[in-house]
C-alpha cells in the first residue's frame, strides 16, 4: 500500500469524522421540536400541494390540524371524507363528514349558440382577454375560452374543447381545490355538490343582462322569464338580476325545470334517457 | 440641435395624411348618445329624463365629485332615454340618448368668432368656469383640467406646458387647430396662466408640423411669457414626462406627478376649450376628430359634436373600405381597437383610424431572442421583457420590484420586438393586478 | 371572419423587425469571410460549411419535430447562423464525421436542450467547437497551410500556436517574429488558422455592416478588442521579448470572429449596453490571460463561454438607465 493511499485515506476520514462531530452538536443547539403528530397527519396527506384547504401546502394544513380543537372548519377536498378520517383517527378528534363538490363551468356559451361579434387577436389567455375588452361576442358574461382554467388545473381535470369554444370539468377527476375558480376572470365556475354518478341539473348561464339582450347574444341564455321557479317543488331555483340559479344542495335532481326552459339553458349530465316522450330539442345536456 | 428627451424612442411612420385639410364641419346628426362617464374619476349624474326638451349647451349631467365633471348636450332636441350603451370596451355605460331637432343654443353662449383678450384674471374664478364647463384633458387622457389646476397642498406650479406635440402617427387634430386658431389657442394659455398662478409657458411641437411652429412663434411675441419650442421627432414626445424632461430637462420622479417639479402639462385641444369656456361662456361639447387611414377615400379632420356615432364620421370620410381589418379610436400606438363602428364619440376621442388587413393581424409570436431591443427603445427605462415574464408567471413582487408602474403604456416595446411578442399586453395586465395590490395594501 | 372587425389591445402598427431579417442580415455579415476562406483553402472550405449547415438544420429540425413534438423553427435562420459559425472555427480540412458530432451538440446540446432559441445559456457554436477541440484535438488543431494554390497536404501551426510553443520553449520574440506573418498579412488574411479566423478586414467589414443595420451595437466588440489590446500592451512593454505586441494578439487566433460574431450572439450577451461592456471586458481579461499564462495558444472560445454563464448575473445587476431615478 503506498504511502499516497494511506495518507488520503487518513485524510479524507479524519474531514469526515470531524464533520459529522461538528453536524452533531449543531443539529443539537439548533434543535427545533416539532410535535411528531404532523408528520403523522402529513403523511396521511394526498400531498398534492394544491391549496384547495386554503392553507399553504399539505405540511400547513397538518400543522393547522394538529392546533385545532375540532376538524368541522378543516377539510382536504382532494382527499375528501376518507382522508379526514384518517386525520381524525391520528389527532383522536371527531370526525366531521362533509360533502364532496365538483366544479361546473356555468356557460354552455359555444360557437354554434354565441356568434363572435369580433375577431381577436390579443395574447391568448383569458385574463388578458377580458381586462381589456367585454369579449369577441355580443355576451359580455360568457366564457372567453383561452383556457386559464386548464392552466390552473393540477390534477388534469379539465378538457379544453376548441372545436365548441368552451372547456369542459372531466367529473372523475376533479377534486374540488377551487383553483380554476380562482384562474377564471369572468367568475363562471361554481364548486357544486357532488351527486352519485356525477349527476347534475345546473343553469348553465351567468347573463345579468335583460332577457331579449341576453337572447341576441347566445341562443342557449337564461333569459330570466321565471318559469323554472314556478316549477321547481323544493325551491331549489332562484331568479335574480334576469339570472336563474339552482341550488345544488336543495336540487333534487328531478329535472322538471328542464323541458320548461324555453331556450334550453337548464343542461342535465349523466341521466338516463327519459321515458316520457319530451321535445328533445329542449333537452340540453353539454354535448350539443 | 432640437430639443428631445433621452431615453428611449421608435420613429414609426407619421403617416400624416390629412396635414394639409382644413377642419369641416360634420352636419348634425339626426340622433346621440352622450356617454355621462366620458373622463377620469367618477360619471356625472343625470339630470334629465325621458321627454326633457334640451338645449345646446345645457348641462344634462352633473359632476358627482371633486376628480368628476359635468356633461353637456351637444345638440338641441328631445330626451329619447337615458340608457346604457356599449362603448369601445364592451360593457354597457350609462348616457343619455337624445333626438335632434333644430340647433337652438343656450342663451350665454356667445357665438360670435372675434378674438376676446380680455378677461378676469382671479385664478379661483377661472378655474370654476373651467370646472361648470366641463373640461378635460382632450389628448386623449380626459382628465378633469380643474383638478390639474389646484396644486396639491406645498406644491406650486412654475412652469406651464403646452402639448402641441401629437407624436401618434395619423393624427392631425391639434395640427390643424395650431393652424386654425392660433390665436384663441394662445388667449387661452394667457387665461391658464393666470389660473396656475405662472409668469411661464411653453408649447412643444414636433418638427414635422413647420407651419405650426413658425406661425404660433411669430403670434407668440404678442403674449407676455410663452415661448415655443421646436422638439425631435420622436414617438411618445408627446407623453407628458417626456414633454417635461425635452423642454425643461427636468425628470418626474418615479411614481411622482409634473408638479413635483413644477410643471403642468396641458394639450392645445384643451387649451382651446379653456379659451372658449372662459371667453364665450362655452362648454365643451365639439371636438376636432381625425377620420384616416391608408384606404380611406376622403380622409379629413372634422369639427364634431360629441356624442356623434363614429359610424357617421366614417361615412363622411367616404365609407369603410373594403378589407377593413381595425377600427381604431385613437392613434394606432395607443388607440383602442373598436369591435363596431356604432360607439359615440366622446371627449377624449382625437381620430377615428380604419387599418387595412393585411397591416391589422399580428404576426405569429416567436420566443424572446434577448436583442434587448425593447429595452433600448422604453421612454421610462424599464426592462419590458423581464416585465412581461414576471407578468406571465404572475410573480407580481418582483414586477413592483422592477418599476412596473412606471410604465406609460406607450407601445414602443410591442412596436419594436421582432419576436411579435405581445410584450404590452402582459405587461397592462401585471400593471392591474399590482396596482389592485398596491391600493388593497393601502387600505 | 371576413366582415368582423379585429380587437386587439394597443399598439396596432408594427415595425418591420423580425426575427429572421435579423438573423439572415448576420448570414450576410459572414458572407465576405466565407468568400475569402474559400478562396485560401479551396473547396474544402465550401464542403465543411455545408456539412455544418447542412447537419444543424437537419438536426434541428429532426430533434424539434420527433423529440420535442414542436413545430420547427428551422426557417428563423438561428440554425443557418450556428453552422457557419461551427465552421469558421475549424481547419478547413476537418473530417466530416466531426463536424455532423459537432453540429449535433452545438444544436442539441448547446440550444435545445436549454428551451431552443432565446432559452439557451451558452453560445451553441461555441459548445460545439469546444466539445470537438476537447474531443479531437489533434484534427481539431492542424491547420492546413494557405498558399496561392489552395491547400496541400501541408500542415501548419497558427501565429498563435507559433508564438505559444516558441515562448514556451524560452525563444525569444525577435527570433519568432520571422516565422509569423506582417501586420497586413494578418490583417487581409494571408495566414493560417480555422476558415473564419483568417482575415481580420473581412470580419471587421461584416461587423461595420451589421452596425449599421443595428443588429449589433459596438459596445461589445470594442470593449474586448480594446481590454485584449490593452492588457497584451502591457505586457509588451514590461518586457517586450516575452510578450508579443498587442497587433498579434488583435488580428490573429479568431479574436476578430469571436469580438464581432461570437460574443455579439443577442441570447447570451447581456441587455444593457453597460453591462456588455463589462461582459465584453470579462471576455477580453480571460482571453489575454489563457493566451499569455495558459495552457492553450487560443482562448477566445473559452472567454466568452465563461462570461457566457455571467450574463444572467450582469443582467440582474446592472439595470438600464431609469426615467425619473432619484
Amino acid at each position: 500500500m503506498s504511502i499516497t493511499i494511506i495518507y488520503t485515506i487518513a485524510t479524507l476520514s479524519a474531514i469526515g469524522t470531524s464533520a459529522a462531530v461538528v453536524l452533531y452538536f449543531v443539529s443539537r443547539k439548533f434543535y427545533v421540536y416539532e410535535d411528531p403528530r404532523i408528520d403523522e397527519v402529513e403523511n396521511a396527506l394526498p400531498g398534492a400541494n394544491c391549496g384547495g384547504c386554503g392553507f399553504a401546502g399539505c405540511r400547513a394544513f397538518a400543522e393547522a390540524c394538529v392546533k385545532a380543537t375540532d376538524l368541522g372548519d378543516l377539510n382536504c377536498p382532494v382527499g375528501g371524507n376518507e382522508t379526514m378520517n384518517s386525520v381524525a383517527g391520528i389527532l383522536g378528534l371527531e370526525s366531521v363528514k362533509k360533502e364532496t363538490r365538483i366544479a361546473f363551468i356555468r356557460c354552455n356559451g359555444t360557437c354554434d349558440h354565441r356568434p363572435k361579434t369580433s375577431n381577436y387577436d390579443g395574447a391568448t389567455t383569458c385574463a388578458i382577454s377580458a381586462s381589456l375588452f367585454s369579449g369577441d361576442t355580443d355576451c359580455q358574461w360568457g366564457c372567453l375560452g383561452y383556457g386559464d382554467c386548464f392552466d390552473a388545473c393540477d390534477f388534469d381535470a379539465i378538457e379544453l374543447r376548441p372545436e365548441s369554444g368552451v372547456p369542459k370539468i372531466i367529473d372523475d377527476k376533479c377534486v374540488a381545490c377551487g383553483a380554476c375558480v380562482d384562474a377564471c376572470p369572468k367568475n363562471l365556475i361554481e364548486l357544486r355538490k357532488q351527486n352519485p354518478r356525477n349527476r347534475k341539473v345546473v343553469v348553465a348561464c351567468m347573463n345579468k343582462d335583460k332577457g331579449g339582450v341576453a337572447r341576441k347574444a347566445c341562443s342557449v341564455a337564461c333569459i330570466g322569464c321565471r318559469k323554472c321557479e314556478k316549477e321547481c317543488k323544493f325551491d331549489a331555483i332562484t331568479i335574480e338580476n334576469n339570472l336563474a340559479f339552482i341550488d345544488s344542495d336543495k336540487c333534487k335532481l328531478c329535472r322538471k325545470c328542464v323541458p320548461v326552459c324555453p331556450t334550453g339553458s337548464i343542461i342535465e349530465e349523466n341521466f338516463p334517457p327519459r321515458k316520457v316522450k319530451v321535445d328533445e330539442k329542449l333537452v340540453t345536456t353539454t354535448e350539443n | 440641435m432640437l430639443k428631445t428627451f433621452k431615453i428611449g424612442g421608435i420613429h414609426p411612420p407619421e403617416n400624416k395624411l390629412t396635414a394639409g385639410k382644413p377642419i369641416e364641419v360634420l352636419p348634425l346628426p339626426t340622433s346621440v348618445f352622450i356617454p355621462v362617464g366620458q373622463h377620469i374619476g367618477a360619471p356625472a349624474v343625470p339630470v334629465v329624463k325621458k321627454g326633457d326638451t334640451v338645449r345646446v349647451g345645457q348641462v344634462i349631467a352633473k359632476s358627482s365629485s371633486f376628480v368628476s365633471t359635468n356633461i353637456h348636450s351637444s345638440v338641441s332636441g328631445t330626451v329619447k332615454r337615458v340608457d346604457f350603451l356599449a362603448d369601445s370596451s364592451g360593457y354597457p355605460k350609462q348616457g343619455i340618448y337624445i333626438d335632434v331637432q333644430g340647433d337652438e343654443w343656450i342663451e350665454e353662449i356667445d357665438r360670435s368668432t372675434e378674438l376676446v383678450r380680455e378677461f378676469n384674471p382671479d385664478s379661483e374664478k377661472i378655474i370654476s368656469k373651467i370646472q361648470e364647463a366641463g373640461i378635460v384633458g382632450m389628448g386623449g387622457a380626459t382628465f378633469p383640467t380643474h383638478v390639474k389646476l389646484v396644486p396639491p397642498k406645498g406644491m406650486k406650479a412654475e412652469v406651464l406646458l403646452i402639448n402641441g406635440v401629437e407624436c401618434e402617427p395619423y393624427l392631425t387634430s391639434d395640427h390643424r387647430l395650431m393652424l386654425e386658431k392660433p390665436d384663441e389657442i394662445l388667449v387661452g394659455i394667457t387665461i391658464l396662466m393666470k389660473a396656475l398662478k405662472v409668469e411661464k409657458a411653453v408649447i412643444g411641437i414636433e418638427n414635422n408640423k413647420p407651419d405650426a411652429i413658425e406661425l404660433l412663434s411669430k403670434k407668440c411675441k404678442e403674449y407676455k411669457g410663452i415661448d415655443v419650442i421646436a422638439l425631435k421627432v420622436k414617438y411618445p414626445q408627446g407623453g407628458e414626462k417626456q414633454l417635461i424632461k425635452a423642454v425643461t430637462g427636468r425628470e418626474v420622479p418615479s411614481g411622482g406627478l409634473p408638479i413635483a417639479v413644477g410643471a403642468v402639462v396641458n394639450n392645445v385641444g384643451t387649451t382651446f376649450a379653456v379659451y372658449e369656456a372662459v371667453q364665450k361662456n362655452k362648454p365643451l361639447f365639439e371636438r376636432v376628430v381625425t377620420v384616416t387611414g391608408k384606404m380611406v377615400p376622403n380622409p379629413s379632420n372634422l369639427l364634431v359634436r360629441i356624442g356623434t356615432s363614429t359610424s357617421l364620421l366614417v361615412e363622411a370620410a367616404g365609407g369603410i373600405p373594403e378589407k377593413t381589418g381595425k377600427i381604431i379610436s385613437g392613434g394606432p400606438m395607443m388607440g383602442k381597437a373598436l369591435a363596431s363602428v356604432n360607439v359615440p364619440v366622446t371627449k377624449g376621442s382625437s381620430g377615428v383610424l380604419l387599418i387595412p388587413d393585411e397591416e391589422a393581424a399580428r404576426d405569429q409570436v416567436n420566443p424572446c431572442i434577448r436583442c434587448s431591443k425593447c429595452v433600448s427603445v422604453c421612454p421610462m427605462g424599464l426592462e419590458p421583457y423581464f416585465l412581461m415574464t414576471v407578468s406571465e408567471k404572475q410573480i407580481f413582487d418582483r414586477a413592483e420590484e422592477h418599476h412596473i408602474m412606471d410604465c406609460i403604456e406607450c407601445g414602443s416595446c410591442s412596436y419594436i420586438c421582432p419576436a411579435s411578442r405581445p410584450l404590452l399586453d402582459y405587461i397592462r395586465f401585471g400593471k392591474g393586478k399590482v396596482g389592485q395590490i398596491l391600493r388593497s395594501r393601502k387600505k | 371572419m371576413s366582415n368582423l372587425f379585429t380587437v386587439s389591445p394597443s399598439p396596432h402598427i408594427h415595425s418591420e423587425e423580425t426575427t429572421r431579417k435579423i438573423m439572415y442580415r448576420v448570414v450576410y455579415a459572414m458572407i465576405p469571410a466565407l468568400l475569402w476562406s474559400v478562396f485560401v483553402f479551396g473547396l474544402d472550405a465550401l464542403w465543411i460549411t455545408l456539412i455544418a449547415v447542412a447537419a444543424c438544420l437537419a438536426f434541428e429540425y429532426v430533434i424539434q419535430k420527433y423529440l420535442l413534438k414542436v413545430s420547427p423553427s428551422i426557417n428563423d435562420g438561428s440554425a443557418l447562423i450556428t453552422g457557419i459559425l461551427l465552421a469558421f472555427n475549424v481547419p478547413a480540412n476537418l473530417p466530416w464525421w466531426i463536424m455532423i458530432i459537432g453540429a449535433l451538440i452545438a444544436v442539441g446540446v448547446g440550444k435545445l436542450s436549454f428551451g431552443g432559441i432565446g432559452s439557451n445559456v451558452f453560445n451553441p457554436a461555441l459548445v460545439g467547437r469546444v466539445f470537438m477541440l476537447i474531443s479531437f484535438p489533434v484534427h481539431m488543431t492542424s491547420w492546413p497551410v494557405a498558399s496561392d494554390d489552395g491547400i496541400d497536404a501541408l500542415t501548419t501551426a497558427t501565429p498563435l500556436g507559433i508564438i505559444k510553443q516558441g515562448l514556451t520553449a524560452g525563444t525569444p520574440v525577435s527570433e519568432l517574429t520571422s516565422e509569423l506573418p506582417s501586420s497586413v498579412g494578418m490583417l487581409l488574411g494571408n495566414m493560417s488558422g480555422s476558415l473564419g479566423e483568417v482575415s481580420a478586414l473581412l470580419l471587421i467589414l461584416g461587423g461595420l455592416y451589421m452596425l449599421y443595420k443595428k443588429v449589433i451595437t459596438w459596445h461589445i466588440p470594442v470593449s474586448i478588442i480594446a481590454t485584449v489590446a490593452a492588457v497584451a500592451a502591457i505586457f509588451w512593454i514590461i518586457d517586450p521579448q516575452s510578450y508579443v505586441s498587442p497587433i498579434y494578439h488583435v488580428l490573429t487566433g479568431g479574436l476578430m470572429l469571436g469580438a464581432i460574431f461570437m460574443a455579439t450572439d443577442m441570447v447570451t450577451s447581456p441587455m444593457t449596453t453597460r453591462g456588455q461592456l463589462i461582459f465584453g471586458a470579462g471576455i477580453g481579461i480571460i482571453t489575454i490571460s489563457i493566451r499569455l499564462f495558459g495552457a492553450y495558444p487560443e482562448g477566445i472560445s473559452f472567454a466568452i463561454l465563461i462570461m457566457n454563464a455571467f450574463t444572467p448575473l450582469i443582467n440582474n445587476y446592472v439595470k438600464p438607465k431609469r426615467f425619473g431615478e432619484n
